[in-house]
């Protein structure tokens, strides 16, 4: 099973974490949370998390979404998700975090969404 | 149980890495029996989800408690049990995941997933004293449209259905 490989990058005041892999229980939801953790501990409260190479995101994955989503908004920041696969797409669907998550397929617009 | 059914036992340790074993098992039956990517995609986090349920929720992380999960293959579907060690519980008592209220709740999918991803979905009495799910799906014959990837929404009230 492929792990998940994270690296992040800035855009002004804005972070990027491309994200590829597996987000599961495990070691992909274990270090996605310290990602986003570390990230709002040093202020980092703007961020997107560019999901274009995870191809699987069980429930655990989708807490730690939620979890992190939280976790920012709750520093006075934002989280949002760019360049769904399908398959995420689809759970986030169904699972009617689509009306949570802002959700983006160009880094562009995603970038100059924030405030 | 049929005489051409196909059967599988293994029993688990309460660890994370039987997690993505038992999905692999699985995948890899569902794979020989017949089942689309999709469809194994759904049939691997059903089971996923199945046993991440047993391992949390019902065995709650006890190493010395264990997880068992069969896999029966008959002619016309796969039925899968998990079966954990602890206290058991009712599928009437789980939360609705899509509820405004618990929209932003870090738990509580994996019930809700595999209910959308299976034909069918049933939680029991299981023989060790916690919960056994049994989940099922069928199997899809040559040229069958029905069954090539759709989502059953796992709200619409479907007559959970209990396997012998």
């Amino acid at each position: 099973m492929a792990a998940l490989f994270l690296t992040s990058r800035d855009d002004g005041p804005i972070t990027l974490v491309d994200l590829s892999g597996r987000i599961a229980l495990g070691e992909g939801s274990a270090l996605l949370r310290k990602t986003i953790r570390d990230l709002v501990e040093s202020g980092r409260t703007k961020i997107v998390l560019n999901l274009g190479d995870v191809n699987y995101i069980d429930s655990s994955g989708i807490g730690e979404l939620v979890s992190g989503f939280t976790a920012v908004r709750n520093r006075g920041g934002e989280l949002k998700l760019l360049n769904l696969t399908k398959k995420v797409h689809d759970l986030l669907q169904i699972t009617k975090l689509f009306t949570v998550f802002d959700v983006y397929s160009d880094e562009h617009t995603a970038v100059r969404s924030f405030k | 149980m049929a005489p051409d059914t196909k059967h599988l036992e293994v029993t688990l340790d309460t660890h994370v890495e039987s997690v993505n074993l038992a999905e692999e098992m699985c995948l890899r039956v569902a794979e020989a029996a017949g089942f689309n990517e999709d469809e194994c995609y759904r049939i691997g986090m059903s089971v996923r989800e199945g046993v991440i349920n047993a391992f949390h929720y019902g065995n709650q992380e006890k190493p010395e408690k264990k997880i068992h999960l069969a896999i029966e293959l008959t002619d016309e579907k796969i039925i899968i049990h998990v079966m954990d060690e602890g206290k058991g519980f009712q599928l009437s008592d789980v939360p609705d995941p899509l509820a405004e209220e618990n929209l932003l709740s870090t738990s509580g999918r994996g019930i809700f997933l595999m209910r959308a991803f299976m034909d069918e979905f049933n939680v029991v009495p299981g023989r060790t004293g916690g919960a056994e799910i049994i989940m099922s799906k069928k199997i899809p014959s040559p040229g069958d449209s029905s069954s090539n990837g759709s989502t059953r929404n796992a709200n619409s009230g479907a007559s959970p259905q209990q396997e012998a």
